[in-house]
């Protein structure tokens, strides 16, 4: 598995490094004493793991987390006990390591990570059975495969880690990204028009300056999107 | 009572005989922690005290690091009142600093 390790402390981050090292598995692809750095980075590079401290000046690591896109695993290292309730609020992290790190203690994180990784790929797979074609999506909730035709599906939301789906009838809330859903999505009748919201463009009520208005959901339109918006839409001129 | 003294019992444990580890991981402590230490001395001169609990809470990893168990309750004691912006416990922490510097110094 590949990590970074993010923490403003070198004997930290050597720490870490050494545990990482120790494991045949780990790969150590490499280090950042600033949050923004490693923030920089991940934009551009993919990674499994990332080791990060949660103190840090200026940008602490439950902000990190909610800035990053799509945020690898996260095991987060701390001189405090008392911020794990609050670790556990997020999906991506998943384990919380006090300082100092024991060689025992790291290697059941290691294991959590893996089991995480695990995990979300049998989801995905699963979730893979889409039928385009068929005109629906199989979406996967407490481990039922809903199915879910396009042509009821409004709107899709991203939120966190998650992403809510509303239809004509319900609102499904889903462990995925935008982006993938996106992937599974007819092009003819969906469009991204904000970087939250993904829409079936044949149920906009109204359109009015930067907003589209969808059954009862007022739906900001980014203006990187809204030309392409406008493009789809048959306008009477 | 004895003064609590540093210990290398963690690095040795963490090292698992490689020696060439600890020396590096002895070498970045002994770089960081006079910096640090500064750092601490002058964020309580300008009695910043968020700064101040903020570089506390930094150094009380090396004192984890050096089993330093006692001090590293008084580190906890300190950040927290030092969110308060009370330093009642700084000359007791200042001593384990010092008693860290000397250390360092030694191994």
């Amino acid at each position: 598995m590949k990590c970074i390790i993010v923490d403003d402390e070198a004997a930290a981050r050597a720490i870490v490094a050494k545990l990482c090292k120790d494991i045949s598995s780990m790969e150590v692809v490499d280090e950042f004493s600033s949050a923004i750095e490693a923030i920089k980075f991940l934009n551009k590079e993919m990674v499994d793991v990332v080791f990060l401290d949660i103190h840090m000046p200026g940008f602490n690591g439950f902000d990190f987390v909610e800035t990053l896109k799509a945020p690898p695993k996260v095991v987060l290292i701390t001189s405090d006990k008392d911020l794990a309730l609050q670790a556990y609020e997020y999906d991506t992290i998943v384990d919380y390591l006090v300082k100092p790190i024991t060689k025992d203690r790291f290697s059941k994180s290691i294991q959590k990570v893996e089991t995480a990784i695990a995990n979300d790929s049998a989801v995905n797979k699963i979730e893979s059975n889409t039928s385009i074609n068929s005109g629906e999506l199989f979406i996967n909730i407490d481990r039922r495969l809903i199915k879910l035709k396009f042509n009821e599906i409004l709107l899709i939301q991203a939120l966190g880690d998650y992403i809510k789906i509303k239809t004509e009838s319900k609102e499904y809330k889903v462990h995925n990204t935008l982006k993938k859903i996106k992937e599974k999505l007819p092009k003819d009748i969906f469009l991204q028009i904000h970087r939250s919201y993904i829409i079936n463009f044949t149920k906009i009520i109204d359109i009015e300056d930067n907003s589209v208005l969808i059954e009862k959901s007022v739906i900001p339109i980014s203006r990187s999107n809204k030309p392409e918006l406008m493009r789809h839409l048959n306008l009477l001129k | 009572m004895a003064t609590e003294q540093p210990n290398l019992k963690y690095i040795k444990e963490l090292s698992g005989n490689d020696r060439a580890f600890e020396q590096k991981f002895l070498g970045i402590v002994k770089g960081e922690f006079p910096v640090e230490k500064q750092h601490y001395i002058d964020c309580l001169g300008r009695k910043d005290f968020i700064a101040t609990a903020e570089i506390v809470h930094k150094l009380k990893h090396k004192l984890n690091i050096l089993g330093l168990e006692n001090g590293y309750r008084v580190a906890v004691a300190y950040e927290e009142e030092l969110k308060y912006g009370s330093h009642k416990l700084k000359d007791d922490f200042l001593k384990i600093l010092n008693v860290i510097e000397n250390y360092i110094l030694t191994v």
